[in-house]
């Protein structure tokens, strides 16, 4: 079954693209023994983006649907998660599979509420934003989750990693969310080149034309946000477990959604590649631009936002379709049949 | 022959305009039935209300012994009427295959089968040395052409064709005859279309329906149609009769 799934995934898809995945992959997975700590948190959070980018762009990249409330999602896995496991002691594995429905639940919910009721295009992306801002407002008010004040995760000098509980070092972590990318990228060629995915793409270019091939729009877009949903909420556990510390203010923020968005539009969106490409470009440049600023001395809070601003600016000009088409079609990586 | 569609009083208002006014026809399995009339007769509209894009203010519409007035338009397909749009539409980011698979796989759950038989659909269109190219990419008559094989592709035993050969030059309005008259004739596919070509509504139609302002001026074979008064009239205006 294994072999059945990797030919499957392989099928059609040029030498070259196969050789370069499995050098990348290589790279991530030796990256801990090279890279200094400080670079080592920076490629979790690159890779943290790349995997909520490659979540957010199953709902945007290939249904269409534009989500600006994907924090709702991870706040909830984190919330869950974390008050699963301080409260009871539950690890963070079980907890995820507590968030998969609530996540799913709550996306099924804005879901149902836009698509029954016609609410399209920038409306729906309101409506993402005002579920968000209900879910910020409302933990922090949630006595049970400490409101306000903040969630915190017990903090200790652990002498082993504990995958279990996922407690460890930064090595840990920095795996766990590279076999979570990776995971993800799978399952989204996977949905990509099945019935579903031929679906999503339909609905995406022409909901009418969709419609009129048989396709029940409805169905298939609530498939599409309820399964980012449940991904998203993964992340959401990782995070809580990794920065040990939960603010609504924070986890909720607008900017959270925001940050999730970034790397698929830079790299690409509907692309699988482009919300990989994106997160490490951004976050690539994001650093190259703190290192520089620190080296001249120069402390300006704020900068790394204008200067995502200048990216994004940079790409919905000179690349409309994000970096990775273009360059995919100049490497050569574009000769399959998808 | 029974009737496949069947459409009794079918009336459609916008606001003021009575766009299609107490239309009746049958259309026994396994014709090809057309629609003509000018410009603003209702030809559109009633093809909307058949197909589920817009749900009918009275009468009733019954496909295959069973009603489907009302229906969403992709309950409409699945029960196998499967349209194009006059205005074509397909999906411009995807391959011509992609828009052909994406057909399919209403019946075919398998993505491979419903590659072939999208590929088989393309060769029958003369699109299959296109087929990687995106959709936005292609002319209009290959645009129109790639609508007719989608529609294909969802395997209806009804089609709809919304002004297909229109805007066609002329060797290629005998190649789509061609291909539709095969069709009609291998499988039995019942074809409605509307069409502005009299060259092709001649050639293709065993019945002809006139429309005009919403209402059914004349139906009956096309020869007995065009030495029809209210046609001509209808066409070229009174004075000319």
């Amino acid at each position: 079954m294994t072999v059945a799934v990797i030919t499957r995934l392989a099928d059609d898809v040029p030498r070259r693209t196969l050789i370069l995945l499995g050098i990348l992959l290589a790279a991530l997975l030796v990256a801990p023994w090279i890279v200094n700590d400080y670079l080592l948190t920076v490629l979790i959070v690159t890779l943290y983006s790349a995997y909520t980018g490659q979540a957010w762009n199953i709902m945007m990249g290939f249904a269409g649907q534009l989500s600006l409330g994907n924090a709702l999602y991870a706040g909830l896995g984190a919330y869950l998660a974390a008050a699963l496991f301080t409260d009871f002691g539950i690890g963070p594995w079980i907890g995820f599979l507590a968030s998969i429905p609530v996540a799913a639940a709550c996306g099924a919910i804005i879901g149902f509420l836009a698509f029954r009721f016609g609410v399209a295009g920038v409306y729906f992306a309101i409506l993402t934003i005002a579920f968000g801002e209900f879910a910020r407002i409302g933990f922090d008010h949630l006595t049970i989750v400490n409101a306000s004040a903040g969630l915190f995760l017990p903090v200790a000098q652990y002498a082993h990693n504990d995958l279990w509980r996922l407690r460890g070092d930064p090595t840990m972590f920095y795996y766990v969310i590279l076999a979570a990318t990776v995971l993800a990228f799978v399952l989204c060629r996977l949905l990509l080149r099945s019935r579903i995915g031929y679906f999503w793409l339909a609905i995406r270019e022409d909901e009418q034309a969709a419609r009129a091939v048989g396709i029940d729009t409805f169905r298939y877009k609530m498939y599409a946000v309820v399964i980012s949903a449940a991904a998203t909420s993964f992340a959401g556990v990782f995070y809580a477990f990794f920065y040990n510390n939960l603010f609504p203010e924070q986890v909720f923020n607008i900017g959270r959604s925001i940050e999730m968005i970034l790397g698929p539009v830079i790299g690409g969106v509907g692309t699988l590649f482009g919300p990989i490409l994106g997160a490490f470009v951004l976050n690539g440049l994001a650093e190259t631009l703190n290192a520089t600023m620190s080296a001249v001395g120069l402390d300006l809070p704020g900068a790394k936002e204008v200067f995502y601003g200048l990216c994004l600016l940079f790409v919905i000009l000179a690349l409309p379709e994000g970096v990775w088409p273009p360059l995919a079609r100049r490497l050569g990586f574009d000769k399959g049949k998808r | 022959m029974s009737a496949l569609l069947s459409l009794e009083r079918v009336s459609k208002r916008f606001r003021g305009l009575v766009a299609v006014d107490g239309v009746s026809f049958a259309v026994p399995q396994g014709a090809i039935f057309a629609v003509i009339g000018p410009n603003g007769a209702g030809k559109t509209t009633l093809f909307n209300l058949i197909a589920g894009a817009l749900a009918p203010d009275g009468g009733s519409i019954v496909f295959a012994g069973e009603p489907i007035a009302g229906l969403a338009p992709d309950a409409v397909c699945r029960r196998g009427i499967a349209r194009t749009f006059q205005l074509v539409r397909p999906f411009p980011a995807l391959s011509v295959e992609d828009n052909v698979i994406a057909g399919a796989l209403l019946r075919q759950h398998d993505v491979g089968t419903a590659r072939e038989r999208a590929q088989a659909l393309l060769r029958r269109f003369e699109l299959f040395e296109r087929r990687y190219q995106p959709a936005s990419a292609l002319t209009l008559p290959d645009r129109k052409r790639l609508e007719v094989a989608r529609a294909l592709a969802t395997e209806p035993k009804l089609l709809l064709l919304d002004e297909v050969i229109a805007g066609l030059r002329p060797t290629e309005v005998d190649r789509m005859v061609a291909v539709l008259r095969e069709l009609n004739r291998e499988s039995g596919l019942t074809i409605v279309m509307i069409e502005h070509v009299m060259r092709a509504v001649m050639a293709l139609a065993t019945r002809v329906l006139v429309l005009d302002h919403g209402t059914a001026i004349a139906e009956g074979t096309p020869e007995a149609v065009v030495r029809d008064p209210a046609v001509v009239q209808s066409y070229l205006g009174a004075e000319v009769v």
